[in-house]
C-alpha cells in the first residue's frame, strides 16, 4: 500500500511540473485554482479533521490573505511581499478572532466562525476607503518575483513561472503540513479531538492548543488567498461571502475528512464536476449542496476512505 | 511524612443536595489511601474537586502548601496530579502507542514539537514502551484502543493517569468490570509503585477485599461529609461505617 | 439627539421582532431535537418569497397569504424533517452542521432558480398604511403591529409550553428523550410537530416582514447570523434568553446603523464577547 502511494505521489508530482508542456492557458488557470483550493482545504481540515473543529468562517482569512496581498502589490510590487503579507494577514486575524472563539464547545465555535466570517465580508463590502467596497481593488499587477539585489523573475502572463511559483510555494506548504500532523503537535491535536478532557489531564492546555490549530489554518487560508490577486488581477467582495467557506467544507468531505489527501482529492474532484454542472446550468449551488447532503446521509468516509476500503481490496485480490 | 494534598472546608452544591460538605482533608505522600462509601456518598465529587474537573463553591485545596483551588486542570497535571476515569476516558481512535505518547510528549514538553516526526523521537518513543510494559499492554501497542477488550481499555485508562507521572495519582474505582486475573495484574502494580514511592494512590474502591488489602489508610464518605478515617482495623471496627453499609452488610459478614 | 436614539430604539424593537420569530424557531429545535439547523434563515426567506408571490403576485389578502405561506413552509418543514433531519440525530455533531449546511446552498439556488435573483418588495396592505406621529417622527402602523405581533408570539409560546399537554411533553422531551419515549411519548411524531412548528415561526417572520424588507435571495442567512448572536447571547436552547437576546440585538443593529454604519454588524459582536467573557452559558443559560 505504502510504495503505491509513494509512486501515485511521485507520478503526480512529475505531471504537475511538466503540464505547462502540453497544456494550454486554461488548464494551467484550473490548476492553480485547484492548486489554492487544495492549500485553502487542508488549513481547514488540519482544525476538522485533526482538532475537531468546524470553521464555516475560513472565507474571511482568504480574504484578509488577498486583500493584504492585492493592497501590497499596488504599492511595492514584489511577489514574494505579497504571499508573505497574505499569510501574515490571515494567520493574524485567526489569532486576535480565535482568541474569543476557542474557548467555546464546538457549537458555539462553529457558529462564532460563521458570524466572523460574515463580519468580515461586511467590512469587505463596506468599507469603500479601504477595500473598494462592492467593485473591489482592480488593477493588480502580477508583480515579479524578486529579492531585490539578488534577482528578478518577470511573472508576466506570457511565461508559465506563476504557475510554477504557486505550484513550489503549494508543494512546499503541503509537505510542511504532512510534517506537522505526523509530529507530536499533530498527536496532541488528535487528542484534543477524541477527547478534550483526557488532554487536559496530559497537562496540555486545550485552549492553547485550539488557537494555534485556529491560526495556522488561518495562515494557510491567507496563503491561498494571496495567491489569488496577481492571478485574477483583481479582488471582490465574493470570496470572504459564507458561500465561498462552504468550498473547502465541501471538497474535504468529498475527498475525505479523516485522511490527509482528502482536501487535494476533493479539490481536484470538485473542479472536474463543477466544471461539468456549470456548461449545464448555472444553478450549480444547488447541485453543490444536494451533494454535500447525500455524503452525509450515505458516505460520510470521503472519495479517499472509499477507494482504500472498497476499491483497493479488490485490485489486491486479482 | 509530607502532606501532599490538604483541603480546608471544601464545599459543593448541586441544587440543594450538598455533594461535598465541609470536607477538610489530608493526603500523606507514600500512604496509599482509599476513598469508599455507599452510592452517592460525592466520592467522584470529591476527586472532580481535587483534580480540577468542578471548582469548589467554597473552601480551599492546597498542593504541598500551594494553593489551588481554582487552578485549571493541565496545570494541576503539570503540579504532579493526575486521575484515571470511572467512565472511559481514553483516545478510541488512536493506537494504544499513541494513547501513552501523547502524555508523554506533554511530560518531555515536547507537545509543540512540529517539524520533527514522531518516529524520530526515541526517547519518547522508549517511554512508552517501558510504560506499555508496565501495565502489560506491550504486546497490543499498535491496536486501535477503541477496539480493545474492556479490561485492556481500562488498563489502558490507568496507563494513561500514569504517563505523566504524578506525585499524587487519584484512581476513580480501576478494577472497575474487569476479571480477577486482570484486576490482580492491576493491584500488583499499584503496590508495586506505591512501595516504590513514585506516586502516592488515592483510590475509590467498592470492592472491599481490595480496599483491605491493599490501603494503608481508609477514608469513608457519606452523604458528602468524612464519617471515619484511619487504618482498615480502625475502620472494620468502626460502628458508624457499619450502619452506613447496613444493606451491604454482606461485606462486612465476610471480614 | 435623544429623540433620534429614542425613536431609533422602537424601530430597532420591531427589527428584534423578525429576530425572536428566528430565534425561537432555532431554539426550539435545538433545545428539544438537538440539531442546530444552519438552515433556518432559510425557512425564513422561504416565508417571505410564499408570501410575496401569495400577496404581491397573485393578488390575495394579505391575511390570507400568510396563513397560505405558513402551510406551505410547514409542508417543506415535514420534508426536510421526515427525509433527512430524521437521519442525522445520532450522528457526529460536525456532519449534522455540514447536512444543514448544504440545505442552505440548496434553498439559496432554488429561490433564483423560481423567482429569480431581484431583490423584490411588495406593496403595503392599504390596512396598515399610514405613520403614528411618535416623538415628533413618523412611525409606520406598520411596525407596530409586527411589535405587537411578536409580543403575542412570546405569549402564546410560553402559554404552550407551560399550560398545555403538548407543551409538557416537549419539555419532558427536551430535558430527557430516553426518559419521555419510556413514559410512552411518541418521539418522532413529537420531534416532526416541533419541526415543523419552529419552520413555521420562520415563514411567519419572513411572511411579516414582506410589505417592509426586501425579498431577495440570502436574506435568511444574512439574519441567522444574529439569530445565533442572539442564542449566544441568551444562552443556547432558552426561550426567554432567545426573546431578551433579540431585543437587544435588534435594538443594538438599529443604533450601529444610525451610529456607525460600517461597523453595525461590530457592535452585536462586541456585545457577543463581553457576554461570553462574563457568563460563557449565555444570560440565561445553564
Amino acid at each position: 500500500m505504502k510504495r503505491i502511494k509513494f509512486f501515485l505521489l511521485l507520478a503526480l508530482i512529475i505531471f504537475l511540473f511538466s503540464l505547462p508542456a502540453f497544456s494550454g492557458k486554461y488548464i494551467l488557470y484550473i490548476t492553480i485554482h485547484i492548486l489554492i483550493l487544495s492549500v485553502f482545504a487542508l488549513g481547514f481540515n488540519l482544525l476538522l479533521g485533526y482538532t475537531g473543529l468546524l470553521s464555516f468562517g475560513q472565507a474571511g482569512f482568504f480574504a484578509m490573505g488577498a486583500y493584504a496581498c492585492a493592497k501590497i502589490l499596488l504599492i511595492l510590487p514584489s511577489l514574494l511581499l505579497g504571499t508573505m503579507t497574505g499569510m501574515i494577514a490571515g494567520a493574524l486575524a485567526a489569532f486576535i478572532l480565535g482568541f474569543l472563539c476557542v474557548r467555546h464547545t464546538r457549537i458555539y465555535f462553529s457558529m462564532l466562525t460563521l458570524s466572523f466570517g460574515m463580519m468580515i465580508y461586511s467590512l469587505a463590502w463596506k468599507w469603500r476607503e479601504v477595500t473598494g467596497g462592492d467593485d473591489g481593488l482592480v488593477g493588480i499587477p502580477r508583480a515579479p518575483l524578486e529579492i531585490p539585489g539578488v534577482f528578478s523573475i518577470d511573472m508576466n502572463p506570457m511565461g508559465n513561472y506563476y504557475y510554477y511559483y504557486v505550484l513550489v510555494i503549494s508543494l512546499l506548504a503541503i509537505y510542511l503540513l504532512y510534517r506537522l500532523i505526523q509530529s507530536p503537535f499533530g498527536l496532541t491535536l488528535k487528542g484534543i479531538r477524541e477527547s478534550e478532557n483526557r488532554v487536559a489531564y496530559a497537562g496540555i492546555s486545550v485552549r492553547h492548543y485550539r488557537l494555534l490549530s485556529f491560526t495556522i489554518a488561518g495562515l494557510y487560508a491567507g496563503l491561498a488567498g494571496s495567491f489569488l490577486p496577481p492571478l485574477e488581477n483583481t479582488v471582490t467582495p465574493p470570496i470572504a461571502h459564507w458561500t465561498h467557506s462552504a468550498e473547502p467544507v465541501m471538497v474535504t468531505l468529498l475527498g475525505g475528512i479523516h485522511t490527509f489527501s482528502g482536501p487535494i482529492v476533493g479539490s481536484i474532484v470538485f473542479y472536474i464536476i463543477k466544471d461539468i454542472i456549470v456548461r449545464y446550468t448555472q444553478y450549480w449551488l444547488i447541485w453543490f449542496g444536494a451533494i454535500i447532503v447525500f455524503l452525509v446521509l450515505v458516505f460520510r468516509g470521503g472519495i479517499v476512505i472509499f477507494l482504500i476500503e472498497r476499491i483497493w481490496p479488490l485490485i489486491k485480490w486479482r | 511524612m509530607a502532606i501532599l494534598l490538604r483541603t480546608e472546608k471544601l464545599k459543593k452544591y448541586f441544587g440543594l443536595v450538598s455533594a461535598a460538605d465541609h470536607i477538610d482533608l489530608e493526603i500523606e505522600e507514600g500512604v496509599l489511601t482509599s476513598i469508599i462509601g455507599p452510592n452517592g456518598a460525592g466520592k467522584t465529587t470529591l476527586v472532580n474537586l481535587l483534580t480540577g474537573n468542578i471548582f469548589p463553591d467554597s473552601g480551599k485545596v492546597f498542593f504541598k502548601e500551594e494553593e489551588i483551588t481554582h487552578l485549571p486542570i493541565h496545570e494541576r497535571v503539570k503540579k504532579g496530579i493526575c486521575r484515571s476515569f470511572q467512565i472511559m476516558n481514553i483516545f478510541p481512535k488512536l493506537t494504544v502507542f499513541e494513547n501513552v505518547l501523547i502524555p508523554i510528549f506533554a511530560l518531555m514538553n515536547k507537545s509543540l514539537s512540529f517539524y520533527k516526526l514522531i518516529d524520530d523521537h526515541l526517547d519518547a518513543k522508549e517511554k512508552a514502551e517501558h510504560l506499555l510494559n508496565e501495565i502489560g499492554l506491550i504486546d497490543k501497542k499498535n491496536l486501535t484502543a477503541g477496539i480493545l477488550s474492556h479490561g485492556d481499555q481500562r488498563l489502558l485508562e490507568i496507563g494513561l493517569a500514569m504517563a505523566p507521572e504524578p506525585k499524587l495519582l487519584f484512581l476513580d474505582e480501576p478494577t472497575a468490570g474487569m476479571n480477577p486475573i486482570e484486576r490482580i495484574k492491576v493491584l500488583e502494580n499499584i503496590r508495586k509503585l506505591s512501595r516504590e514511592k513514585r506516586s502516592t494512590f488515592v483510590i475509590i474502591e467498592h470492592d472491599m477485599d481490595i480496599v483491605f488489602s491493599l490501603s494503608d489508610r481508609i477514608v469513608v464518605l457519606h452523604r458528602g461529609q468524612i464519617i471515619a478515617d484511619g487504618t482498615p482495623e480502625e475502620i472494620k471496627k468502626n460502628e458508624e461505617v457499619k450502619k452506613v453499609y447496613l444493606g451491604e452488610e454482606i461485606f462486612w459478614q465476610k471480614r | 439627539m435623544i429623540e433620534k436614539l429614542l425613536f431609533q430604539t422602537l424601530i430597532g424593537l420591531s427589527f428584534s421582532m423578525y429576530l425572536w420569530l428566528l430565534a425561537a424557531g432555532l431554539t426550539l429545535v435545538f433545545g428539544v431535537l438537538g440539531v442546530l439547523n444552519f438552515a433556518h434563515g432559510s425557512l425564513f426567506m422561504l416565508g417571505a418569497y410564499a408570501t410575496f408571490t401569495f400577496y404581491g403576485k397573485l393578488g390575495l389578502n394579505f391575511w390570507l397569504s400568510i396563513f397560505l405561506s405558513l402551510l406551505c413552509v410547514g409542508g417543506i418543514g415535514v420534508i426536510l424533517e421526515c427525509l433527512f433531519f430524521r437521519r442525522i440525530y445520532h450522528i457526529d455533531l460536525p456532519y449534522q452542521l455540514i447536512l444543514t449546511f448544504g440545505f442552505i446552498l440548496i434553498f439559496d439556488d432554488l429561490v433564483k432558480m423560481v423567482w429569480g435573483g431581484v431583490a423584490m418588495i411588495p406593496p403595503m396592505p392599504r390596512f396598515f398604511e399610514g405613520n403614528f406621529n411618535i416623538l415628533g417622527r413618523p412611525f409606520p402602523y406598520y411596525n407596530i403591529f409586527i411589535i405587537c405581533a411578536g409580543i403575542a408570539v412570546a405569549l402564546l409560546l410560553w402559554l404552550i409550553l407551560e399550560k398545555t399537554w403538548w407543551g409538557r411533553m416537549i419539555r419532558a422531551s427536551a430535558s430527557d428523550r430516553e426518559m419521555a419515549s419510556a413514559i410512552g411519548i411518541n418521539i418522532p411524531l413529537l420531534f416532526t410537530n416541533v419541526f415543523v412548528f419552529a419552520a413555521m415561526l420562520a415563514a411567519l417572520g419572513g411572511a411579516l416582514g414582506t410589505p417592509v424588507r426586501v425579498v431577495a435571495p440570502g436574506i435568511g442567512t444574512a439574519m441567522i447570523i444574529q439569530a445565533f448572536v442572539i442564542t449566544v447571547i441568551g444562552g443556547l436552547g432558552n426561550l426567554k434568553g432567545a426573546f431578551v437576546g433579540a431585543i437587544i440585538v435588534g435594538i443594538l443593529t438599529s443604533y450601529g446603523i444610525l451610529l456607525f454604519p460600517i461597523f453595525e454588524l461590530f457592535i452585536i459582536f462586541v456585545v457577543m464577547a463581553i457576554v461570553l467573557m462574563v457568563k460563557p452559558q449565555g444570560l440565561f443559560g445553564k
